[in-house]
């Protein structure tokens, strides 16, 4: 990479910084005359002189002293108006310009961190790249912009003025710059001082951090060991340093500043003791005095200007050279390793040959030593051994994630280390022992190992079109990807389906070989499905409702298990607010701790005469939660399992039922009133047994009920889903729909009871597929926190063997998994991959017996390699894996 | 039935019956009113209980599995308590109570009644020291 700023400035926008030139340069003339109007206007319009005649001719046109007035005032505006245009032209070229260099260094930088070789990252943290690529360079791309026309236009301004007030009088132009030859001296020497101290925060900053992502990572420990004052104090120390470092810029800065402001201000008592004295002599014209005076004060601001400028190229230029060493990494890959798609080694076999292959850690330690190793198409290969005896990295060089020392590896007749990622990311596929999640979906999730190129456009409307036209354009003369990331990248042939539409079933499929299938349906029955996507779906969903209803209503022994939504019925299993809306809250207007609060909800309770009720009932409820909680700790588990009211809040309603008690409820403030209300509205008929909702009570929420639906404003339609008998809830989640009602309390065991019915009814209806599906658009969370790490290696194998690579390669993959599990898992990726090469490299010993071949590494030797049963003998390296078990 | 009836019905079984009214409020509010369906278990020998079970209503049968088969060695209706035991002491179930018809349940969690510092294990160690 570009080695200084500006270097990386030419290289990449000469012509840009040469159009702004000639855009500035373009600009001086008319500041010029700008700056000598003023003078014809007094000397000459005014006659400040005294020696002009009107009518006077001007460019062979005459004029009365008026007019001339007017014509010179109105050319003095037009000027104004043309500088400003320049000026305006200038700066959005300019900015633009900046933009499109900071998205190319930004570019620039991320496509190396995904080159870079994988140790580096062991020294380079998170905490460390991601400053450096997002706060770091941000400056820089304004200063790109003015790099090289700043100066320009700055200097050509300053120097412009200059001429004109020479041209006035020398004596006077040089009493203007009389100062300047202090401030060169001077500045640079303070900058470098701020220099310094820049470079040192920079590196603090990054320090701080990359302890502050530190501190996320590893929260749980600093819990688990009290260690929080610890990392308080280190933190801290830190900031201290920075504040330190800051203050001291600051002060210096200040300084600088302040030298600048005192030495342009000395500069006036030049004019006006020289000039003054030139005027009273009558050597200069009062008009010329006033114009250089003005020309002085225009003066100041490109000088400014110019200090300012150089104060930026000096942090530009360090924090540019702070962030590209760390960029540039030795040992990065090529980058025509990611860009080449062809691949030149198809139809060769995927076989291994190694000889006297060597492998030395970054700590210099040997990782593996003098391997020499065939490994021909379709082997099946279990590699065995201590941790950290070789196999680990044995595998790791075998996916090109790690580079061989010595000695060579031959991958399909090719060295392995010149082949592009083209072949070695498609024909290998390796699954490590913590499979990466990437926050999207599942689905998503299982796709990402066979998306390599764009393959097919997206369908778009004109306006789309013309909109990624332009993004692919400014991403083009940026540097920047031209790929579509809208565009379908799945490559379907890798995975061995025709297209899309038959690809879910695939993904169902294999889900089944990593014994994933039944987390998705668990996940699908709560996930939500788009009716308006896929419309079919939720049309056999409801066909499922109808199914469950049925299956239901058939037994006894399940009949109790549900109580079903009917719209003119209460539902006792249901909250009021449930059985108010009758439907699902969509956004946060109707949800449970805000119903109450709602306008209309309350309108409603008021048509109908129930906000007497409710309060009364709230007032009752508050009453006993204070009774029964009162004398219990507050961090005790009842509160949250059991109480409407939240141990913080229990004083303050304890002081609401003794306000309400004394006054009556009527005269309780609106606060109050609201906070009351909000109770009923949480209370479930069948499980708080309160006594508080008797069957009028029922009756006549159910009024509510309808008065809420028939009197919807239009606004609020949006905000809430209602529940019908015939039409998919695309609020609720799939279980919920097909449930179509709430799960009874106090009949024992009921949700697995339910869950059974369901899922049996789902299968009677070929609809279990569907459900998963629904699972796969599951939101794993950020790095797939929202899953197992079980579940999470278990998506890492299937991403890699959906996309169906000739090599398997598997360090410890299936570790997470639970050790029952692990040999099914093991069985069906081996079917699965049939005639594939496979290596396996594991933990136990036992585990090994289901593959032809077996190493066992030791120190970074091959010190076994055979057939299991053939190595299974006394004292072989093999039973002592084995035996450590 | 109502939570204050519930009280009623606790407050008449003596394993409750020195519990002051509030209290008892309480652990009816919190406890769950679990419905079982003929044949289904409450509880199974051998299993570690985490709660006692009040009949409201309803049969149940206790039986002993022993070498020779299950015997039933009790029928328990309304007002029995069931597993009490497991609430009191952390041992397994010593018997499996099978709903003979409908039986209505208060399901008393091992939470609700003792804190979890003041079981029984805590107590013997007590008496050694």
């Amino acid at each position: 990479m570009e080695s200084s700023i500006y270097r990386f400035i030419l290289r990449y926008s000469k012509r840009e910084q040469i159009v702004l030139l000639i855009m500035t340069g373009l600009s001086f003339p008319f500041l010029y005359y700008s700056l000598d109007l003023p003078k014809r206007i007094i000397n000459e319009a005014l006659d400040a002189k005294g020696d002009a005649t009107f009518p006077i001719t001007w460019l062979g046109v005459e004029f009365g002293q008026l007019e001339f007035l007017w014509t010179l005032s109105g050319l003095f505006l037009a000027l104004v108006c043309i500088n400003g245009a320049f000026k305006y032209a200038i700066n959005v070229y300019r900015g633009q310009l900046g933009e499109r260099m900071l998205r190319r260094l930004r570019f620039e930088l991320y496509s190396r961190v995904l080159r870079f070789p994988l140790g580096r990252f062991r020294r380079m943290s998170q905490g460390e790249i991601i400053p450096m690529v997002t706060a770091e360079v941000e400056p820089l791309g304004g200063f790109i912009g003015d790099s090289i026309s700043l100066p320009a236009f700055q200097g050509g301004t300053l120097i412009t003025i200059l001429f004109f007030m020479f041209m006035q009088d020398p004596v006077l132009g040089l009493a203007a710059i009389s100062l300047y030859p202090i401030q060169a001296y001077v500045i640079p020497k303070l900058q470098r001082q701020v220099n310094l101290l820049a470079k040192e925060r920079v590196r603090t900053v990054r320090a701080l951090s990359d302890k502050l992502g530190e501190s996320v990572s590893g929260v749980q420990e600093i819990h688990a060991n009290d260690a929080a004052r610890l990392m308080l104090a280190r933190f801290s120390e830190r900031l201290g340093r920075i504040y330190e470092i800051r203050f001291e810029i600051y002060k210096k800065k200040f300084f600088i500043k302040f030298l600048n402001n005192f030495l342009a201000q000395i500069t006036p008592f030049f004019f006006y003791a020289i000039g003054g004295y030139l005027v009273v002599r009558g050597d200069l014209s009062l008009g010329a005095m006033v114009a250089v005076l003005a020309a002085y004060k225009d003066l100041s601001a490109p000088w400014k200007e110019l200090l300012g400028y150089y104060e930026r190229k000096e942090d530009a230029r360090i924090k540019y050279e702070q962030v590209i060493e760390q960029f540039d990494a030795p040992g990065s890959l090529d980058p025509a390793h990611q860009s080449t798609d062809g691949d030149d080694t198809k139809g060769e076999p995927a076989g291994y040959r190694s000889s006297n292959l060597g492998v030395v850690d970054d700590d210099g330690d040997t990782q593996l030593d003098g391997i020499n190793l065939r490994l021909e198409a379709g082997e099946r290969v279990a590699l065995l051994g201590p941790t950290n005896g070789g196999k680990e990295a044995l595998t790791l060089v075998l996916a090109r994630l790690a580079s061989p020392t010595t000695g060579s590896l031959a991958f399909a007749g090719r060295d392995i280390t010149t082949l592009p990622e083209a072949v070695t990311g498609r024909r290998i596929g390796y699954v490590g022992p913590s499979a990466f999640v990437f926050s999207t979906t599942i689905r998503e999730n299982l796709l990402l190992g066979a998306m390599h190129r764009p393959l097919a456009t997206p369908q778009r409307n004109e306006t789309e079109q013309a909109r990624a036209k332009r993004f692919v354009a400014d991403a083009a003369v940026s540097g920047n990807s031209t790929d579509d990331p809208q565009a379908d990248w799945v490559d379907y042939g890798a995975i061995g389906v025709p297209d899309g539409t038959t690809l879910s079933q695939r993904l169902v499929e294999i889900l089944e070989d990593v014994d994933l299938q039944e987390d998705c349906y668990q996940l699908g029955l709560r996930g939500a499905l788009d009716p308006e996507s896929r419309p079919e779906a939720a049309a056999r969903l409801l066909e499922a409702r109808a199914g469950f209803a049925e299956r239901l209503a058939g037994d006894p022994a399940f009949e109790a298990l549900v109580e079903p939504f009917s719209a003119d019925r209460y539902n006792a299993n249901a909250s009021v607010a449930e059985n108010l809306l009758f439907g699902t809250p969509v956004d946060g207007t109707f949800a449970a701790d805000t119903i109450a609060a709602a306008p209309y909800v309350r309108r409603i309770l008021d048509t109908v005469g129930l906000t007497g009720d409710f309060l009364t009932m709230g007032r009752d409820m508050a009453a006993t939660m204070v009774e029964l909680f009162a004398d219990l700790p507050s961090d005790h588990e009842f509160f949250a399992q059991f109480s409407f009211i939240s141990p913080d809040d229990l004083p303050e309603f304890q002081a609401l039922v003794s306000r309400a008690d004394r006054g009556g409820i009527d005269a309780l403030a609106e606060d109050d009133r609201t906070r009351l209300l909000s109770l009923p509205f949480k209370l479930i008929a069948a499980r708080h047994r309160l006594g508080l909702l008797d069957d009028a009570m029922k009756q006549r929420i159910l009024e509510a009920r309808r008065a809420f639906a028939d009197n919807l404003p239009p606004e609020l339609a949006g905000s809430v889903a209602f529940f019908s008998a015939d039409a998919y809830n695309a609020a609720a989640s799939v279980q919920d729909n097909v449930l179509f009602g709430k799960i009874a309390y106090g009949e024992a065991d009921a949700a697995a009871r339910v869950g059974t019915v369901i899922s049996e009814v789902l299968e009677s209806l070929e609809l279990r597929s569907t459900v998963i599906e629904v699972g796969l658009d599951f939101q794993v969370g950020i790095g797939g926190s929202r899953l197992t790490a079980a579940q999470r290696q278990k998506i890492g194998i299937a991403r890699v063997l959906l996309r169906r690579p000739d090599v398997l390669v598997f360090n410890d993959a299936a570790g997470a998994i639970d050790s029952g599990a692990q040999g099914r898992v093991m069985d069906r990726v081996l079917g699965d991959a049939e005639d594939r090469t496979v290596v396996w490299a594991m933990q136990r010993a036992d585990l090994a017996r289901r593959f032809k071949r077996v190493l066992v590494l030791r120190g970074g030797r091959i010190v076994e390699d055979g057939a299991p049963d053939v190595l299974d003998r006394d004292g072989s390296a093999f039973r002592a894996a084995a035996g450590d078990e | 039935m109502s939570i204050n009836q519930e009280v009623e019905l606790l407050r008449n079984i003596p394993l409750f019956a020195k519990i002051e009214p509030s209290k008892l409020k309480l652990l009816a509010f919190t406890s769950e009113r679990l419905t079982y369906q003929p044949d289904q278990v409450l509880c199974r020998q051998g299993d570690m209980g985490d709660a006692a079970y009040i009949i409201i209503e309803g049969e149940a049968s206790v039986r002993i599995a022993t070498a020779s088969g299950d015997i039933e060695v009790a029928r328990l209706g309304a007002g029995d308590v069931v597993g009490e035991i497991a609430i009191l002491c952390d041992v397994p179930r010593t018997a499996t109570v099978r709903a003979v018809d409908r039986v209505t349940t208060l399901k008393i969690t091992k939470e609700l009644v003792l804190p979890t510092d003041q079981r029984v294990p805590a107590d013997r160690h007590r008496d050694h020291a």
